[in-house]
């Protein structure tokens, strides 16, 4: 009791700014003090009222600490102290002081209130199609008041592409967050992962990309300005066509002279014009990946 | 004092000459390297007696741009070549490098030299905004009556016919979301980029780090690499970035080459190099395509092993300052060199331009391939 009664001077003196006159205070308040009980609430919510009951009589200060804000207000003992919703909307370990010649505290935590709100982090923004446990996501449920809800929930991830039936699943968050991981589809386009706790529902869209084209094929012709050269439709290996832009970069050897185009992708085809009048030896790379030799003989 | 008055009029007349001769020989000096003969006072007479003498002259009336007494000293193999043509030859156009550059000094090496006709070369240092740089050029000189004249042979730069080049190239835009949005809601991550090769060698400077990097995304990238060298202590020596060898925006599955210098840092103090990309997204777009033609190893007028070749616009839009940026693999496919250098020329559209890359001659031999890549910086994109 001593030591609460310690704690709660220290508070008060600190609340004060005076030191000497105040620990002088609490040095006769120790040396006379009378237990005075404090029943603070057994299961307070955040954003919901509550009372703190209180034996004992005649008026006193009230103080409450709380993780993010504090009050101080006039009370009578005896009577239940009536706490406010706005002045529990943190949850988190609160202090409550009453000192009438002598102080009291009792110690009591605020849970947070039901979800109403979901950081939802889907990473990556952009998926090469056909990677195992490429995507995952990270869902933190928050109360109205942005507490971080730690009360066990089932968050229900469903992630969906095109022309896919949905794939749901469900995982309870632990310590306040819940997690998924998931390959990615066969198939470029957008899907959609969403996250639901009861009504609280969030949304995000993973591009799903081709991955490295496959089989990357040329075929060319002479025109009168040189020669012309074409890839055959760039797809990857599930079948997809590769973005617009990806770069094709055709290479032409003509004995020891080479010439080379960065050329992209449009349509899903890239194309080059090249000026070369001998035989020619034509490949074509896209990034790491090389494509077929084509050869053309001699301008006529 | 009157046997003062003559000696007063002598000194006052002795130093007016001096003054004149002094300002005279000094305009004269800036710059002339190579003269062979001191008789001639360059730059103030535009008559030459000598070839040194002549291409002196000529040279340090281009580095002052007296352009008209620089055209009157040449003899045009081209009646078409106008005044504005060679001035353009020298001070550049639309925005290409030389028109930044100035002629900070030349050397003159006779090549060969008759009674009627001389070659010479001429080594000419150009300060640009992206540092020294050297061009070789030779000069036929002819002798006509008692002069000698440049004879100017330079084909006229490219004359662009008006047209209209239909471009429906592939562009990139960069959305970016309001700071008020949800966290999380509208991330894009960065572009995923990875560095395919990494070659640690020793020059002559210090310690080179190069290699290739690749686009691996679907969407443009900034990159950037970096390369820090780690000593026997396990603590940093130096790091450095690969500045501007490096091609920046990279396309998706580009491959650039980059190199990062070391000045006077010996690999033999060197543990371990730990490497960085960094790669960000940025707007980019598809155009303009360079085709990089004829390359060729070969070894120029100074004995030098260079790659050439030409870059040939493919589009509708001018490429200001073109900059080439080559990687050397040996038969194993290892980069064994990365070598890059600007075209003072603007590379305009439909047009090509000749380049040039040296490559180090103990290199020469083990170069098995090549890859060439071409930064563009357009002034209308900047």
């Amino acid at each position: 009791m001593s030591s609460s009664i310690n704690t709660a001077c220290k508070i008060h003196s600190a609340w004060r700014g005076s030191t000497f006159l105040l620990g002088l205070l609490c040095f006769t308040a120790m040396a006379f003090a009378q237990d005075v009980t404090l029943h603070p609430p057994s299961a307070a919510i955040a954003g919901q009222a509550a009372a703190i009951g209180t034996e004992g009589s005649g008026s006193a200060t009230f103080y409450l600490i709380g993780p993010s804000s504090s009050m101080k207000r006039n009370v009578h003992l005896g009577r239940e102290i009536t706490l406010n919703a706005g002045e529990l909307r943190q949850s988190g370990r609160y202090v409550a002081v009453v000192c009438n010649g002598r102080c009291t505290s009792a110690v009591f935590y605020v849970s947070p209130a039901k979800p109403a709100s979901m950081i939802f982090l889907v990473h990556p923004s952009r998926a090469p199609v056909s990677q195992s446990d490429l995507i995952s996501g990270v869902a933190i449920p928050f109360d109205e008041f942005k507490n971080l809800v730690l009360t066990p929930a089932t968050v229900q991830f469903q992630l969906t592409a095109k022309g896919e039936s949905p794939a749901p699943r469900g995982v309870e968050t632990r310590d306040g967050i819940a997690w998924f991981r998931a390959n990615s589809g066969k198939s470029a386009g957008a899907l959609q992962v969403q996250a639901s706790i009861k009504d609280v529902i969030a949304r995000r869209v993973v591009q799903q990309v081709a991955s490295d084209p496959c089989s990357l094929r040329i075929k060319g012709q002479r025109t009168s300005n040189g020669i012309l050269i074409e890839t055959e439709p760039v797809r990857d290996c599930s079948g997809n066509p590769v973005p617009d832009g990806t770069i094709v970069t055709f290479t032409a050897k003509n004995g020891n002279e080479t010439s080379t185009v960065d050329a992209p992708v449009k349509q899903d085809v890239a194309r080059a014009r090249m000026a070369a009048k001998g035989p020619v030896v034509i490949s074509a790379a896209s990034g790491v990946v090389m494509g077929n030799e084509l050869h053309l003989g001699a301008q006529e | 004092m009157k046997r003062a008055l003559p000696i007063i009029f002598v000194i006052v007349i002795a130093t007016v000459v001096l003054m004149f001769l002094g300002l005279t020989v000094s305009r004269g000096s800036n710059g002339t390297v190579g003269i062979a003969s001191g008789a001639a006072l360059p730059g103030f007479g535009a008559s030459a007696s000598t070839p040194d003498e002549a291409i002196s002259n000529f040279l340090l009336d281009i580095q002052k741009r007296n352009w008209d007494r620089a055209f009157s000293t040449i003899e045009r193999t081209s009646s078409t070549l106008t005044e504005q043509a060679f001035i353009q030859d020298w001070i550049g156009s639309s925005g290409g490098l030389r028109s930044f550059s100035s002629l900070e000094k030349y050397d003159v090496r006779p090549l060969h030299a008759s009674d009627s006709d001389a070659e010479m070369r001429v080594r000419l240092h150009w300060t640009t905004p992206v540092g020294p740089v050297e061009d070789v050029r030779d000069f036929h000189l002819a002798k006509r009556g008692e002069k000698w004249l440049v004879v100017w042979n330079e084909t006229p730069p490219p004359n662009v016919p008006a047209q209209v080049v239909p471009v429906t190239y592939l562009r990139w835009d960069l959305v970016s979301g309001n700071s008020g949005d949800q966290w999380g809601s509208h991330n894009v991550d960065a572009p995923h980029v990875r560095i395919v090769s990494m070659n640690a060698v020793d020059s002559a400077e210090g310690a080179i780090v190069m290699g290739e990097v690749v686009n691996e995304d679907t969407i443009p990238a900034f990159v950037n690499v970096n390369a820090t060298l780690i000593g026997a202590s396990g603590s940093a020596i130096d790091d450095e970035s690969s500045f501007d060898k490096i091609l920046h925006v990279l396309l998706p599955k580009q491959v650039s080459p980059y190199r990062i210098d070391f000045p006077h840092i010996s690999l033999s103090k060197v543990k371990n190099v730990r490497m960085d990309v960094k790669a960000t997204l940025v707007p980019a777009s598809s155009d303009p395509v360079i085709g990089v033609m004829n390359q060729k190893l070969e070894t120029d007028a100074q004995g030098r092993s260079v790659l050439q070749g030409e870059l040939l616009n493919q589009s509708g839009e001018t490429v200001n300052i073109p900059h080439v940026i080559a990687s050397f693999y040996d038969n194993n496919g290892k980069v064994v060199w990365v070598s890059d250098g600007y075209v003072e020329q603007a590379l305009l559209p439909q047009s090509s331009e000749p380049f040039a890359v040296e490559v180090p001659k103990s290199l020469a031999g083990k170069v098995h391939n090549f890859h060439v890549v071409v930064n563009q910086y357009s002034l209308q994109n900047s």
